[in-house]
């Protein structure tokens, strides 16, 4: 249930993330960081993710950036989500994950709003790790 | 409580209201299959119609006439069906022509949309006629359709492509328009509307100033010929551009208007059949304008329909459309202004088309837009294709309401308080 007569998409738990953040810094020491954006919104995010010794286990995510409320507020709940999992348990991440961690359903055309953040992360990840070495800036397809 | 006093609606938006079965729609629900509804619905208000307006019956039955009593197709067959089919699709030609004060239907190409108009002219015109010496001349509030295209060709011939200012006004900057066109401006392109500010431009002051200097000029009609008496030979447009589906008519067309002479000067755009008339294995000719341009089967459902469309609209008389699309967009302009957190884009209510484009402070545009569907009030939020513009104005998206002749001002008080719920929301 919504509230304030609004939208099922915004409910309490959405609005908390986006009018505060978690997590919302940039890292001096950050492992690997990693920018997306959604072109056609304007979205952008920045993401800082420190490794723990192991080099595998995230010990702690930051992002920066600014948007809509569905893309901020699923990177703030991103970065909790992600203290203490491995890189591949985030590269396991796909779209339900995200819908799930959010609560709520996301209609199709916001859909890439809420990935982005796990977009970022995940190819922050994948240029850590040598999988990829080619992108400069994370974008989202219409 | 007793209603204030208003001003009669120009139009009988009762019954005009009749002819759209659509607006009886109720939406919210789950996205399932279209036209179905299930869950919590609201009845539509639809406040989109700069992206696309919706079809009366009128202009539906044609379509379905002509596909269960005529459907043939034209030029070809000697048959009765393919003789009525040529005979109405010619005629929607000349009915166009009528339409917006062309000559005849020598100057009338159906296209796809305007986009393809702008191609048309781009390709066959732009692609031979231009050089490094020479310059066009656009808008900074052109429609990508118009901006992509003649930046493209740009790069593709060497020529300047220059964009007039929009001031702080959302008004074009005539006197930095007098600084760029020059000797060697061949073509201008000019929204004759502008789709995000609802400014309307002067286009005759601008044609005859492009003319001074002996350039071309095309006018982009997206968004005035469906709203506003047109006539191109009082703009003096060279080109002349539109599209079917923002005028009750179906998507899959639209009309480019060209001067004959200029048509017919012009190379094809598209080869193939129906725009030839003699072909051998080494060469061919062309057929009469406007067909030269209407390579393979043409949009033949789409032309008649075009036609039922003008008729509809010419029956509510287009004074009269503009009349009552001034008194929402006055109405939606107050509405808005009254708030303090509401941005809106472009010139005051009096001097605007019927479009009001948006933003509430700190609500992301999509965000609102998400909010507003939840009162099932649609309106399109994002750049409306003119990204340059946005960027100049500082934000990266906008909502936008944007009226046509079934409106009503109670439609537009859902939208504000729906924008009321947005802010509550965000708070």
């Amino acid at each position: 249930m919504g509230i304030g007569g609004g939208s099922d998409m915004y409910r309490q738990q959405i609005l908390d993330h986006y009018k505060n953040p978690r997590n919302h810094a940039e890292l001096d020491d950050a492992t690997f960081s990693h920018t997306g954006e959604n072109p056609s919104c304007g979205d952008t995010i920045t993401v800082d993710v420190r490794l723990e010794d192991d080099g595998e286990t995230i010990d702690y995510m930051a992002f920066s950036g600014d948007g809509c409320a569905i893309s901020q507020a699923s990177a703030s709940m991103l970065s909790e989500r992600l203290q203490g999992m491995t890189l591949d348990e985030l590269e396991a991440m796909d779209t339900d994950d995200i819908t799930e961690m959010l609560g709520v359903d996301i209609s199709p055309m916001r859909i890439k709003c809420a990935v982005l953040a796990r977009q970022v992360a995940q190819d922050g990840a994948k240029l850590h790790e040598g999988e990829i070495d080619d992108l400069d800036v994370t974008k989202t397809e219409d | 409580m007793e209603a204030p006093e208003q001003e009669p609606y120009p139009l009988d938006v009762e019954a005009v209201r009749a002819d759209f079965p659509i607006l009886q729609r109720k939406v919210g629900g789950d996205v399932t299959v279209p036209g179905e509804d299930e869950g919590d619905t609201k009845p539509l208000v639809y406040l989109d119609n700069a992206a696309t307006s919706h079809t009366p019956d009128q202009v539906v039955d044609t379509i379905a006439d002509y596909y269960r009593s005529y459907n043939s197709n034209v030029h070809r067959g000697i048959h009765h069906l393919s003789q009525e089919a040529s005979v109405a699709y010619e005629n929607a030609h000349d009915r166009v022509a009528e339409f917006i004060g062309a000559e005849g239907r020598e100057e009338v190409v159906f296209t796809k949309n305007t986009t393809e108009a702008e191609n048309l002219v781009a390709y066959a015109w732009g692609l031979n006629e231009l050089g490094p010496e020479d310059n066009v001349v656009l808008t900074e509030m052109e429609h990508h359709a118009s901006l992509v295209t003649w930046q493209q060709i740009g790069k593709r011939t060497g020529a300047d492509v220059r964009f007039v200012r929009v001031d702080e006004d959302g008004r074009l900057d005539m006197d930095h328009a007098r600084e760029l066109v020059d000797d060697d401006t061949a073509m201008a392109n000019v929204v004759h509307v502008s789709n995000t500010l609802g400014t309307v431009n002067p286009v005759r002051e601008l044609a005859d100033l492009v003319h001074d200097h002996d350039g071309l000029i095309f006018v982009d009609g997206a968004q005035s010929v469906p709203h506003m008496p047109v006539d191109v030979a009082d703009i003096d447009a060279d080109f002349f551009a539109f599209s079917g589906h923002k005028m009750c008519g179906p998507t899959g067309i639209g009309v480019l208007y060209g001067k004959e002479h200029l048509l017919e000067e012009m190379e094809p755009y598209l080869y193939g059949g129906e725009m030839i008339r003699k072909v051998t294995f080494e060469d061919s000719e062309w057929e009469d304008l406007p067909w030269k341009f209407e390579a393979g089967t043409p949009v033949i459902a789409q032309g008649i329909a075009l036609h039922a469309a003008i008729d509809y609209l010419e029956d509510l008389g287009m004074e009269n459309v503009h009349a009552h699309e001034q008194l929402l967009a006055e109405y939606a302009y107050d509405r808005l202004t009254e708030r303090e957190d509401v941005d809106i884009y472009g010139p005051p209510g009096d001097d605007r088309a019927g479009l009001v484009a948006f933003n509430l402070d700190g609500v992301h545009a999509h965000d609102l837009s998400s909010i507003l569907n939840d009162h099932a009030v649609a309106v399109r939020a994002g750049d409306h294709c003119t990204q340059p513009l946005h960027d100049k104005l500082g934000v990266a998206a906008s909502a936008r309401a944007s009226f046509y002749v079934y409106n009503t001002r109670e439609e537009i008080d859902k939208l504000v308080e729906a924008v009321d719920d947005a802010r509550q929301l965000f708070a």
